[in-house]
């Protein structure tokens, strides 16, 4: 059942591998997938160690309900100590991998050590082999699944693979299953490069036994139908994430040129639309894919109509793809977005890192800071679609001074490139921000200043937020299932309740994640969506598991709580500019220059954000001052003796 | 016998390869998850997006009834569907190699082959496909549709070749 996964320890210098069974008083305190991952991160990770190092653990999960009847349950968990950040690395990806990691058998990987030579895991049915990658190694995201595929004559071998920007090092390198699912943000892909791991391939025909096989059936309709009649849910099934892209630019909210302006100017070519167009054209009418048991189908599948790369077969783009090569680079072409698209999937790197860089090394580049030199003759000025292009490759391959210095993620790449570079860089913890600007929107601001792995829009973010929902609907949505009873605010300005929201999401997304839910399915993009209540039912009938929706709550504070301890251990304080829960200045000191009425003009305040976050400190039972959580909201979570080494 | 009976009409076009049919037919024929033990399995082609749901066809003249040496398949023309009895199966599995579509499976733990029972007349792969990439029709009707979108096709050609002429 799918309560009998199993956990291996692998090492993979000295090639021994343990496999013990997860202790169901576990599952009821960290469930599983991102949850336990925090668990297994603090008591697997000593403090202060270099990312590179064979000691950092690298740590695979599927979450609980992967595999099951709960709706998009494709959902795989890699945490890590990050490269880029030097604290908490953590992402998550769909695809089919999770799966069929939990039908051969496993549900949580810890990988340590570090093989002599390149080498890859082979996981089937129960039995774990480290077998050699020599002829994998150096191969692209694609090619080095097709190749191991071959080489163990089966087409539904599953990867979990890191491409070329991974073996290279470069700090925000992916770890990718399929063509285009990307496990992105703090350089996990590169954890498995230092460690000579190139691929995990998984197969399994195993049973993952539902407990109601019935009543998981009918729910899961209901389930499915509350989820795919979403009318957010419905767009996204025809024009994919770009259509959030869209919906942001029209009113102001994306950065433009670094952090210059907020909307990007004659847009057509990279609209949603038009990314809908050329996937028609190219692929055809039918061209939306999903990832496991999904019934949503936010991704295109489309081949790039021109270019170099003209014919090339990918997946996407996204959202964030949009705005990494186009709006912060300040380029309107569809054709430089799709092919960036395809490179960073080949090379396996997280292009919203990349792409916030490169923009940041433009506006270095427009002051003055780097000269054409620096880049070794790319005229690196806003808008030059080639030099987007050809920075990508210099990145990936680190061929080039300017490639190779950013490939060290934007705090090393500023101490590097010195002088004032540092004032331009939009990071927090050293992690880069996406494209969205926040400066209208402080409980987004909230959200990627105090998200756990660095400034990101997918820890905490209440994206609802931006609706004008009625106040009614926010409290009904928002005080569920803890009560709150304190202001709430329909007005995405103000700073009123926001603290909350970010608090309550920041605990929605932990639930999901260590479910293995994609939070599409959740209450994210759409207030109809479900959340904890649902939750506990679609657990009940596929594992046979009763939780009460505040039991869910206090699971993801438990499990919040234990990333916190995790960033606190590695030198986390609230104003740290490098390490803390702040954000760069020029979010309170440059207004917004474009947009609409209501966003033009607007900066964070800075003595009310500081005010927020005291206050979201304290809905955590964080000290409002250090921001480390107290010892009574230790006791109260039962993780006051950590690391306690369970498992 | 049923005047016109349906069929499980599979259009890969609209397949995003999720493979949600795969999860539900294991879970209701054996209530558990595991594709290995689905009737319907979506064949890919990732590297160009290409999704395939191959399913039986319950053919009329079917080669797994044709060989079963014990007659243990038949065929139930009221939902016209093959079945299998298994008080009569003798695990030889000269269906499973003889399919043309792979579509008979065999299970080695219970031992016993398996394929598509139509969920006796409610496909369950069809109720949870919303593209309706899997369908369950009337097998006339569904065959006057196909004429129609195949034509359809044809005379979109036709329009534009007229296009095309006036603009010379």
């Amino acid at each position: 059942m799918a309560l009998s996964r199993r956990i291996a320890y692998i090492d993979l210098s000295t090639g021994k591998i343990e496999t013990k069974p997860i202790p169901i008083e576990m599952r009821r305190k960290f469930l599983g997938g991102r949850g336990l991952d925090a668990y297994l991160l603090y008591n697997h990770c000593e403090k202060g160690i270099d990312p590179f190092s064979p000691e950092n653990p690298l740590i695979v999960s599927a979450g609980l309900l992967v595999g099951t009847l709960a709706s998009a349950t494709s959902r795989t968990h890699v945490m890590a100590k990050s490269p880029l950040t030097g604290m908490l690395g953590s992402c998550n990806m769909g695809g089919f991998f999770a799966p069929e990691l939990r039908w051969a058998g496993f549900d949580h990987l810890v990988i340590k050590g570090k093989a002599d030579k390149p080498v890859y895991i082979w996981i089937h049915n129960g039995e774990i082999e480290i077998r050699d990658a020599k002829n994998l190694w150096g191969k692209s995201v694609t090619e080095a699944q097709w190749a191991v595929r071959e080489e163990l004559g089966d087409p539904d071998v599953k990867c979990l693979v890191c491409g070329p920007a991974g073996e290279k090092l470069v700090r925000f390198a992916n770890v990718m299953t399929g063509i285009k699912n990307a496990g992105g943000r703090t350089g996990m892909g590169a954890v498995m490069g230092s460690k000579n791991l190139k691929l995990i391939a998984v197969r399994g025909t195993m049973d993952i036994k539902i407990a109601y096989p019935k009543e998981a059936l009918e729910f899961n309709k209901r389930f499915i139908e509350q989820i795919t009649t979403a009318k957010v849910n419905q767009t996204m099934g025809i024009l994919g994430t770009p259509f959030i892209w869209g919906a942001t630019n029209s009113w102001g909210g994306v950065r433009v040129n670094n952090f210059q302006y907020n909307q990007l100017l004659y847009a057509d070519d990279v609209e949603p639309e038009r990314f809908h167009e050329i996937a028609n054209e190219t692929f055809g009418k039918y061209h939306m894919a999903g990832c496991f048991a999904c019934q949503v189908h936010c991704r295109a599948r489309y081949r790039i109509p021109d270019g170099p790369y003209k014919g090339c077969y990918d997946e996407g783009p996204e959202y964030t793809t949009q705005g990494a090569f186009a709006s912060e680079v300040g380029c309107t072409s569809a054709l430089t977005v799709l092919t960036g698209n395809y490179l960073c999937n080949q090379y396996g790197v997280d292009w919203l890192e990349l792409g916030s860089l490169i923009a940041w090394a433009m506006e270095l580049y427009e002051k003055g800071i780097l000269t054409i030199r620096d880049t070794g003759g790319i005229d690196l000025r806003f808008g030059n679609d080639e030099a987007v292009i050809e920075m990508i490759k210099h990145v990936c391959e680190r061929d080039t001074w300017l490639g190779d210095v950013l490939a060290e993620g934007g705090l090393k790449a500023a101490e590097i490139i010195g002088r004032d570079s540092i004032k331009y860089l939009i990071h927090v913890k050293g992690m880069q921000n996406l494209h969205s600007d926040e400066r209208p929107t402080p409980a987004l601001a909230l959200n990627i200043a105090t998200a756990s792995r660095g400034s990101d829009h997918l820890r905490s973010r209440p994206a609802i937020d931006l609706y004008h929902l009625p106040e009614p609907v926010l409290r009904k949505i928002y005080s569920n299932p803890v009560p709150y009873d304190g202001p709430l605010s329909s007005d995405f300005r103000s700073y009123e309740g926001k603290a909350w929201q970010v608090f309550w999401q920041e605990q929605c997304f932990m639930a999901v994640d260590s479910l293995g839910i994609c939070k599409y399915h959740t209450t994210f993009l759409g207030a109809t969506l479900p959340n904890f209540e649902d939750w506990t039912k679609v657990i009940y009938y596929n594992t046979g598991l009763e939780f009460t929706p505040q039991e869910l709550w206090t699971i993801a504070e438990r499990c919040n709580n234990m990333e916190r301890l995790f960033n606190i251990r590695e030198g986390l304080t609230p104003d740290d500019p490098f390490k803390g829960d702040i954000l760069v200045d020029r979010y309170f000191t440059e207004p917004t220059k474009r947009g609409a009425p209501d966003v033009i003009g607007t900066c964070i305040d800075r003595e009310k954000f500081l005010k927020m976050r005291e206050e979201f400190y304290r809905y955590h039972g964080w000290d409002e001052k250090t921001g480390a959580p107290t010892e009574e909201t230790l006791i109260r979570l039962g993780i006051d003796n950590e690391p306690s080494h369970l498992l | 016998m049923h005047a016109n009976p349906k069929a499980l009409v599979i259009n890969y076009e609209k397949c995003t390869g999720c493979r949600l049919c795969e999860l539900v037919c294991s879970v209701h024929h054996h209530g558990v998850s595991n594709p290995a033990k689905s009737r319907i399995k979506v064949e890919k082609w990732e590297w160009e997006g290409l999704y395939i749901p191959m399913s039986c066809k319950q053919c009329i003249d079917a080669p797994c009834m044709n060989v079963c040496p014990v007659k243990a398949i038949s065929r139930d023309e009221i939902l016209s569907r093959v079945v299998v009895d298994h008080n009569l199966c003798i695990g030889c599995r000269s269906c499973v190699a003889v399919c043309p579509f792979g579509a008979m499976g065999f299970d080695p733990v219970e031992k016993k082959v398996f394929k598509c029972d139509l969920c006796d007349g409610d496909p369950k792969c069809v109720y949870f496909c919303d593209e309706k990439a899997v369908d369950y029709v009337e097998v006339s009707r569904e065959a006057l549709l196909r004429k129609r979108e195949a034509a359809e096709k044809i005379a979109q050609a036709h329009r534009r070749a007229v296009e095309l002429m006036s603009e010379i």
